[in-house]
């Protein structure tokens, strides 16, 4: 028997991309979409990749007034609409994921100071489990709510993990990291920056400090000196974080090995990247558009100490949709890969 | 048989006949390899090659 599951916000980039997924999940049938704009046309006016699937001409979009009760359903919807309806929404369905930003922070203070207001639903903050599979795997297995990743706080949070949980890092020292992004990180919405004569070729610093997933590597992380800088670049899709920390020891290359195979040793969707030879030496965003792999390497630089932990995504799979199905396998006790071993393209 | 990387520390297992003085690539850091032992099995780090790799 499958599983029905229901998309709110299917037109967005991130509803796309948990489309293209779930309808090509074995276990799982995609039984709404919703769309208030293309209401009543079919998913691939908004997503042209899915035109011919059989699957896919079974659902078009359909008005949030419309939803009917299912069993798993995914929120992809603009800042702040989740929680504002999020009663309604747990009156459809027993098991959510979110993928906004709505539910990610546990504290309604830390919620507060990185997002300027106040929560409109505080009360179901610590309701949610942060679904990022590689810190919350068992609680995301019994969890009915789970919130989705920010996609510069996944590459980061990567990145970091293996240094402070084999606590290589000195905690007196602050760690910088630069993000860069490619532009669907902006979602579909155009805006002026977006227009292509002006995004094509950019390498924009838009967010060089006071980015809100910072808020996300700080709760996830327990690091309180951890400084984010994005900068967009010439991509479509990926991420790739690069991060700066100091070592509390001296540190060689073989402990890095070692602190990187000891946290994603057994992890299905991180792989460990730095090699000596060949063209692809550390993690690469570009071979990983539309996969759930995180790649991640990193150097060291023994004679100041510096460690620099390097994360490559891509922003909507491993950073969004991706690890969200992951998360739904783990809720609904499927095997974790499902679905999700789509390994990248080379040449791309 | 199982030897260990001396880059990365990966455990390697050498192919049925593998001699003295061959040279493999460790399957995760992609190291070059000289097998300088076969009893106990040991690996060293090859002599690094012409580099060809930059921006
Ligand atoms: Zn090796």
């Amino acid at each position: 028997m499958s599983v029905r599951v229901s998309i709110v916000g299917g037109s967005g980039y991130v509803g796309g991309e948990l489309l293209r997924l779930l309808l090509f999940h074995p276990l799982v049938t995609v039984a709404q979409a919703t769309s208030e704009r293309l209401a009543g046309k079919p998913i691939t006016v908004a997503h042209p990749n899915l035109r011919g699937i059989p699957a896919a001409r079974e659902v078009q979009f359909t008005s949030q007034d419309r939803l009917t009760p299912c069993d798993v359903l995914f929120l992809a919807l603009p800042h702040g609409d989740a929680a504002r309806a999020i009663d309604r929404f747990a009156e459809l369905a027993p098991k959510i994921i979110d993928c906004s930003a709505d539910f990610r922070l546990r504290d309604p203070a830390l919620y507060a100071r990185w997002y300027g207001e106040t929560h409109p639903a505080p009360h179901w903050l610590e309701q949610f489990v942060y679904g990022l599979p590689e810190l919350h795997r068992d609680a995301i297995r019994t969890a009915r709510y789970v919130s989705g990743v920010g996609c510069n706080a996944t590459a980061t949070n990567l990145a970091l993990l293996p240094l402070v949980r084999v606590g290589l890092i000195d905690p007196t020292r602050d760690v910088i990291v630069e993000v860069k992004v490619g532009s669907s990180e902006g979602g579909a919405q155009p805006g002026e920056s977006s227009h292509h004569p002006e995004r094509s070729g950019a390498v924009r610093s838009f967010a060089p400090v006071g980015h809100r997933h910072t808020a996300e590597v700080v709760q996830e992380l327990g690091l309180s000196r951890v400084h984010l800088s994005i900068t967009s670049v010439e991509l479509v899709r990926g991420a790739l974080a690069t991060a700066h920390a100091f070592a509390s020891a001296p540190v060689s290359e073989k402990d890095l090995w070692r602190a990187f195979r000891a946290t994603y040793g057994s992890e299905p969707f991180v792989r460990i990247v730095r090699e000596k030879q060949g063209v692809y030496r550390l993690p690469e965003p570009k071979i990983l558009a539309g996969s759930n792999y995180a790649d991640v390497g990193f150097a060291v630089d023994e004679e100041t100490g510096r460690i620099v932990s390097i994360c490559a995504i891509d922003n909507l799979m491993k950073g969004a949709a991706g690890t969200a199905v992951q998360c739904m396998n783990l809720m609904c006790g499927f095997e974790e890969r499902t679905g999700l071993e789509f390994p990248g393209l080379h040449p791309i | 048989m199982r030897a260990t990387c001396p880059e990365c520390e990966a455990e390697i297992t050498l192919p049925e006949g593998t001699v003295e003085g061959e040279i493999l690539t460790c399957p995760e850091c992609a190291a070059e390899l000289e097998v300088v032992s076969i009893d106990p099995p040991e690996l060293a780090l090859a002599p690094e090659v012409e580099e060809d790799w930059g921006e």
